[in-house]
């Protein structure tokens, strides 16, 4: 590359004119490198004869775009990465930073945001203009923080590599769909039904798959997700196979109001309310609020539980938690249980929300998107896989809205068909940039003195 | 074969280990092996890499089941347990029974403190009541936890760790590791307590300490040890009773001093052919005698 000079003199130089040096040597090699790629391209005249067509216009602006990325390199970027070393540096040696007030109650800012967040919304947008920031925005992120936290039970703190983790939420979404439209149960009644039901399967997976370890685990759990589906699909019977079950009963306010236009006890007819089906939505806001609330209580509660210790020293060492007399079976299944049983209510809560569930929604992708999301979070933490959820679903879901790229692109262009390959390079960089995950510290479950963050360098992954 | 010291205070048996084979395959790595532990003391087993310490240790903590043989551990309370028919996790839970690894198995990514937590886990599982009465915030499981608490700062102590509680297991050097993981095995409660090669890697200081915690933990919570050791500067300081062993089979029992003045052991440790091990015993006994003379 460029000539690096280590001279101390060379420090008294200006920034700048080291900056234009370097992105002159960087226009050289560039010229080089590229003239005969860029600037010379074959092609056939009109006698089918192979020419040589010259693109020095094309040419020039590789050239310029390496010189002037060498110059912001060195000028801009460079002294901020120093800049941010030494500081970063000088911040060790010193006292430790006292955490900011929104660092310090980052929970609470976070319930009251979300609690306010329907109002809000429906304060700016208008009744109608509110449902796509609260059903494609609130709801879908929510459904997939809580399943993550469900899946970081298993995955984060016990260490056991699931990838078939949808077929717990399936288990959960025919559960309320089929119980629903069969015997006329209720959301309430069918909601720790289905988290039961998914438990129990999650038990009936465990007992022949907790004796691999590492890949094998993930290989059987991969299996098992598929088994799942492909028997929705083909137990056509119950599940009408691919068709799936339409028409399944909306919640209601704990039997009180419904949601059903033609019910006497309507919600909106209650009230007096224009009619509207965001009342629906809000309310449904507010119970995947409640139920990712829940999740991160029990998870907040077991970890600090014997329980939740054992998963995590599980996770770091098995054999030395047998030689302490932990049952490695029944901790496994115990975590396998639990995980599966947050992955069963958000099933349930997902068919009330569609109306509608087929084994579309189960596939393997919507297992890896969770995988993803708890990796990208950072193993074990609620606060970093709860942002992952937001910047993975939030992020989908916000290239849809990317209209105005048609003006750049042309009309053809669609940025929907390009949001999983721009979701696919930005975890690339996220993982490479923070290859623990947003938040990679692990906080201990008790201390004598101070709490001090445990460094994700200590912690391990878990051998399944 | 020589005669185990009687020792009139404490001749009561721990662990008993009646004729123990273990092969893998075609390799017979314990071969018929008898001795035992007797309770308050520290009985080190030695022998050349390869003998076959590390698997009498995985037999007896249930890591492997022998071919033959039984191993039997007589708790305080009379209660006999047939190890050889247990499962790892019990040998820990009903029998008595901790261990430590030659290559250390902390916890890395837990605190210091919630190593030793994890290790009260049986005792903790049963005061939440499974977990259940736990999470409900029932005052048993609360005032369990103050207890498992002070319990882990009582052999943090002991340990030296105090002021490391809250640092990652990881984070100590390789000393402060071996000591803490002793002081986890210690806080399952043990009546023996088996240590591979817990000297390992130390420096003569940290050695020292160790001697004192191992002696500690005999005389002040009447454990008994079973340990693996290479270092004789532990061994003859601070067993009671040494069991050779030389490819799977014992060649001497007894006390440190007769065990360091046993012709086979000078042989089997200088590394002598059978055949040979008349002629060395000669020689040693005329250079005594001489020495006498």
């Amino acid at each position: 590359m460029t000539v690096q000079s280590t001279n101390p003199a060379s420090k008294q130089e200006s920034l700048v004119a080291r900056g234009l040096r370097e992105a002159f040597f960087a226009g050289l090699i560039s010229l080089g490198m590229f003239s005969l790629y860029v600037g010379l391209k074959t092609d056939q005249n009109m006698l089918n004869e192979l020419v040589l067509v010259p693109r020095w216009g094309m040419l020039a602006i590789f050239v310029v775009l390496a010189m002037i990325g060498r110059f912001l390199m060195i000028v801009a970027v460079q002294p901020w990465l120093a800049a941010r070393k030494s500081a970063r540096a000088s911040a060790a040696h010193g006292q430790a930073e006292v955490p900011g007030f929104v660092a310090r109650n980052l929970t609470v800012l976070a319930v009251i945001a979300l609690v306010l967040f329907p109002p809000l919304v429906v304060g700016l947008f208008g009744m109608q203009g509110s449902l796509k920031w609260i059903d494609n925005f609130g709801i879908q992120i929510l459904i997939y923080v809580m399943l993550a936290w469900g899946l970081n039970i298993v995955v984060g703190l016990a260490g056991l590599l699931d990838l078939g983790y949808v077929a717990f939420y399936a288990v959960g979404a025919y559960s309320y769909a089929l119980l629903s439209s069969y015997f006329g149960l209720s959301f309430w009644l069918l909601l720790p039904i289905s988290g039961i039901l998914a438990a129990f399967w999650g038990m009936v997976l465990g007992f022949p798959v907790l004796r691999l370890r590492g890949d094998y685990l993930a290989v059987v759990t991969l299996a098992f997700g598929e088994i799942i589906r492909l028997v929705l699909i083909n137990w056509v019977e119950v599940t009408k196979g691919t068709f799936g079950i339409s028409g399944i009963a909306k919640a209601s306010i704990f039997g009180i109001w419904s949601f059903d236009v033609s019910a006497p006890n309507n919600f909106a007819k209650a009230f007096d309310l224009p009619m509207s089906s965001a009342y629906y939505k809000i309310f449904l806001f507010y119970v995947i609020l409640a139920l990712c609330a829940l999740t991160a209580y029990v998870s907040v509660r077991l970890r600090s539980m014997p329980i939740g210790r054992a998963w995590e020293a599980l996770r770091e060492d098995e054999i030395a938690c047998r030689s302490l007399g932990i049952n490695t079976v029944t901790t496994k299944l115990t975590a396998f249980a639990t995980g599966a049983m947050f992955g069963g209510f958000a099933g349930a809560f997902f068919g009330a929300r569609q109306g509608f569930v087929s084994p579309e929604s189960f596939v393997f992708l919507e297992s890896a998107v969770i995988l993803a999301i708890v990796v990208l979070g950072g193993m074990g933490s609620l606060v970093g896989i709860a942002i992952a959820a937001v910047v993975m679903v939030g992020g989908t879901e916000l290239l849809r809205e990317l209209t105005f790229l048609k003006a750049v692109f042309g009309p053809d262009f669609t940025p929907e068909l390009y949001r999983m390959l721009i979701f696919g390079l930005a975890m690339v960089i996220v993982m490479v940039l923070k290859p623990r995950g947003f938040v990679g510290s692990r906080q201990p479950t008790a201390f004598l003195h101070e709490r001090k963050a445990v460094s994700g360098s200590f912690t391990k992954e878990g051998h399944g | 074969m020589m005669e185990p010291r009687e020792n009139p205070m404490n001749s009561d048996v721990i662990l008993k280990v009646e004729h123990v084979t273990m092969r893998f395959g075609g390799l017979v790595a314990i071969n018929d092996l008898s001795f035992d532990v007797r309770r308050n003391e520290i009985t080190a087993l030695i022998g050349p890499n390869g003998a076959g310490k590390t698997t009498v240790f995985n037999c007896v903590t249930g890591f492997y089941r022998p071919t033959m043989g039984r191993i039997l551990m007589t708790q305080k309370s009379g209660k006999v347990c047939h190890l050889e028919r247990m499962t790892d996790f019990t040998i820990n839970r009903e029998a008595k029974v901790a261990r430590t690894f030659q290559n250390i198995r902390l916890f890395t990514g837990l605190t210091v403190l919630e190593n030793l937590l994890v290790a009260q886990h049986n005792t903790l599982m049963r005061a939440s009541g499974y977990t259940v009465l736990g999470l409900l915030g029932f005052k048993g499981y609360r005032n369990a936890s103050v207890a498992a608490i002070e319990k882990a700062k009582l052999w943090l102590e002991r340990a030296d760790l105090l002021d490391r509680a809250d640092d990652p297991a990881g984070d100590l050097s390789y000393g402060a590791q071996r000591r803490l993981e002793i002081a986890r095995a210690m806080c399952t409660d043990p009546e023996l307590l088996c240590l591979d090669e817990p000297a390992a890697g130390l420096n003569p200081r940290e050695s020292l300490e160790l001697n004192k915690l191992l002696r500690a933990i005999r005389d002040d919570t009447g454990t008994s040890l079973l340990l693996i050791e290479h270092d004789m500067s532990v061994v003859m300081e601070i067993s009671d009773h040494v069991v050779v062993l030389e490819y799977g089979t014992k060649i001497s029992d007894g006390t440190p001093d007769e065990v360091k003045n046993d012709p086979k052991v000078i042989a089997a440790y200088l590394g002598v052919d059978d055949e040979e091990v008349d002629e060395v015993l000669d020689e040693i006994t005329h250079a005594t005698d001489e020495a006498q003379a």
